[in-house]
């Protein structure tokens, strides 16, 4: 495999990068941070069987004119590549949101449109080489509207919505689409919160997304119980979603 | 709702995504209830909270203490006030070199023995020096000062250390080694996190030829005959240990199994295949009544007999032999909600075999019931100004918190130090101050080294706080 990887720098596609090293996967690494990408490629590098020298550049979400560049250096270091991973966005709570508008526009266009706009780059360069795989990460969060996330998990929403339409109109072509949608995860972003049961680890979370790719399963649920679990909250009528809290 | 999620910071912006809806229903249930606490493996836990990060650099700053994946039983990882900054760092984890000539890794504090392995095993490369699980972390190896299995041999893991990354008390950060600040070097080493900040390690790894073991075992009658054994299979091979069958009395005191053990042959091995990550978790706690001393009797008493009465040998995987009990995720459940300790000593080999008879005499009149309990032969002691093993007999034993666990580990160490031995901080949570310094000559040069880096005590732990006096 030669990936991609935007936002494999932190997190869940930090664990993700390690394991596809650890396999002899090639990756290149797309983010905001230069420290912080040199320092994820060494350790890629490190991990990779032949060690081979992991390159990365600059792409911030929030800068859509980065993306041609940034997926044209990866094509140059990885001699074209056959699988994108999108793991980055932003993230904040619902109170902080209705809070501050600016902030619900940042996120809404981060995690929606350019999420979108990078992942029409890199469909587009797939399919030009005959297929490939498109990996990325949204949340349990766009799943139903819900008092707790109306506004990150609409962003999600609309974005598995495109992804779900990718696969029905691509899949023919060679394109495969994996849509990862994590449950609660003990990364920094959580940190401070007391886990809820079956809180995840970013680690398990690589390891379900790996056997999704070569399963190519459209969806993934990670940790899997949320699959069951969202089966559920899906199903709720109305008046029950208006009473509870979750 | 700490700031830190409140908003979009800045580092935020690349960080994939989890779900928020939980996160926010789990802060709400945070602010209605309790105060956050935090444990060890041992589930006696303290109030506080860890905070995680990936970038140490960042987050140490103002820190009172670093801890890794909380492997430690008692109270060495938990914060001596519950407003002290506690930070986690097993987000920290990424191999920042590696050269395949030499196996010099270095990697941050937060690397993973269980990654490592993973990484580099099939590479055939393996830490110099494991300790009985892989869930530690680089860091935590450190401030332990880890043995193992070849303690005889390789003597703890910070005598195969090279250079530390170290955040010190007034925030500058240093690095360290032999021959750069080897006070601090060496107080680091098995200094349980009180000098510095941990940021990263170079550590030099060990060749091995393919990653399997080789593996000898065969019951052993009595205590005397597990002295013997352990001292005369030392010459031969680079891993010995024992499980001891803490329940037994009278003339089978001391009976359980010896294991040995090498890194197997290609030939040996012939076709195997490496096995599978699977494991199983304990979904929940037993009852605090499920191990008593009936149901550890009976189960180590099925334990020694399963074993036959010939040697054994064969070839099994590296997990099974270093970490057997890492086969079943939150072991530490199966003593229920009362929570555990580990008592470790080691008893000097001057003191000899009567030593070892006496202090396993009064284990089992103490009757602490449990199936747990594993003696080793360690070699010279290391550099570590605190760290654990001296020549002579390590013998470690789990027991649950029971209303006189005190008075029992108490009385432990007053054997100890009559013995001229030791306990290992890594595991301890009731040892008295004064009982800890009458068994640890070497603590001047400790304080010596902590008056000159963190004069005013910024880094402790609760831990410190009941050893050392450290005042919240």
């Amino acid at each position: 495999m030669k990936a991609v990887v935007l936002g494999g720098t932190s997190g869940m596609g930090r664990s993700l990068v390690q394991r596809l090293s650890e396999r002899g996967d090639r990756v290149f690494l797309l983010g905001r941070d230069a420290q912080q990408l040199a320092r994820s490629a060494a350790d890629a590098q490190a991990r990779n069987p032949e060690a081979l020298a992991v390159g990365h550049a600059a792409c911030d979400l929030e800068h859509p004119e980065q993306f041609a560049g940034a997926l044209d250096a990866a094509e140059a270091a990885l001699d074209g590549f056959d699988t994108v991973i999108v793991s980055a966005g932003l993230f904040a709570t619902q109170d902080r949101l209705e809070e501050d508008v600016e902030l619900t526009r940042r996120l809404v266009t981060v995690n929606y449109a350019h999420t979108l706009v990078f992942c029409e780059h890199a469909r587009k360069r797939l399919l030009a080489r005959g297929g490939g795989t498109l990996v990325v990460f949204t949340s349990v969060a766009g799943d139903r509207g819900r008092k707790p996330v109306a506004i990150y998990g609409s962003s999600k929403a609309g974005l598995s919505a495109y992804l779900e339409a990718l696969d029905h109109k691509f899949q023919a072509r060679g394109l495969t689409v994996v849509n990862v949608k994590p449950g609660f995860v003990k990364t920094s972003m959580t940190a401070g919160l007391k886990p809820p049961p079956f809180a995840g680890e970013p680690d398990g979370v690589a390891r379900d997304v790996i056997r999704a790719i070569e399963e190519k399963r459209p969806i993934v649920y990670s940790p899997g119980i949320w699959s069951p679990v969202m089966l559920v909250i899906r199903s709720l009528p109305r008046f029950v979603m208006r009473r509870i809290g979750f | 709702m700490e700031s830190s999620h409140a908003g979009v910071s800045r580092h935020d912006r690349t960080k994939p995504l989890s779900d928020v809806a939980l996160s926010s229903s789990a802060a709400l249930v945070q602010a209605t209830a309790a105060p956050p606490l935090l444990a060890g493996w041992g589930r006696v836990p303290e109030p506080g909270r860890e905070l995680l990060g990936e970038n140490l650099d960042a987050l140490t700053r103002g820190a009172a203490l670093s801890r890794g994946l909380g492997r430690s039983y008692g109270d060495s990882s938990l914060p001596a006030a519950p407003g002290d900054k506690v930070v986690g760092t097993r987000l920290a984890n990424r191999i920042l070199s590696f050269d395949e000539q030499t196996g010099i890794l270095r990697g941050e504090a937060g690397v993973s023995l269980a990654e490592l392995n993973r990484a580099l095993l099939p590479r055939g490369w393996f830490t110099p020096v494991s300790p009985g699980t892989k869930f530690v972390t680089l860091g935590g190896m450190v401030a332990s000062d880890v043995h193992g299995k070849n303690h005889h041999r390789e003597g703890c893991f910070g005598a195969h250390v090279r250079a530390l990354r170290v955040r010190l008390a007034s925030d500058d950060v240093i690095e360290v080694g032999p021959e750069r600040e080897p006070d601090l070097f060496y107080g680091s080493i098995g200094g349980m996190g009180l000098l510095g900040h941990i940021l990263e390690v170079e550590v030099q790894l060990h060749r091995v030829a393919c990653p399997w073991i080789w593996m000898e075992s065969e019951r052993v009658g009595d205590i005397e005959q597990f002295m013997l054994g352990l001292d005369r299979a030392a010459a031969s091979w680079p891993m010995t240990m024992g499980w001891i069958d803490c329940l037994s009395s009278g003339p089978a005191l001391g009976r359980g199994i010896s294991m040995m053990g090498r890194w197997a042959t290609p030939d040996e091995v012939g076709s195997l295949r490496a096995p599978s990550e699977r494991t199983a978790t304990l979904p929940f706690d037993l009852p605090n009544w499920a191990l008593n001393r009936f149901s550890a009797s009976a189960f180590n008493a099925v334990y020694f007999h399963r074993h036959p009465r010939s040697r054994q040998g064969q070839v099994v995987s590296p997990d099974t032999f270093f970490y057997p009990l890492d086969a079943v995720l939150e072991w530490n459940r199966a003593y229920g909600s009362r929570g555990f300790t580990q008592y470790q000593c080691v008893l000097p080999r001057a003191a000899g075999a009567p030593a070892v008879r006496e202090f396993m005499t009064r284990l089992v009149r103490l009757g602490c019931a449990s199936p747990l309990c594993v003696i080793k032969d360690c070699g010279p002691e290391g550099r570590g100004l605190l760290s654990f093993p001296l020549e002579g007999t390590s013998i470690a034993v789990d027991m649950a918190i029971t209303p006189d666990i005190q008075r029992v580990v108490d009385g432990l160490n007053e054997f100890v130090i009559a013995a001229k031995g030791r306990i290992y901080l890594t595991k301890d949570r009731f040892t008295r101050a004064d009982h800890f310094r009458a068994m640890e000559p070497r603590l001047p040069a400790f304080f010596a080294a902590r008056d000159k880096w963190d004069p005013e005590r910024r880094l402790r732990s609760a831990q410190s706080r009941r050893l050392f006096g450290d005042l919240p």
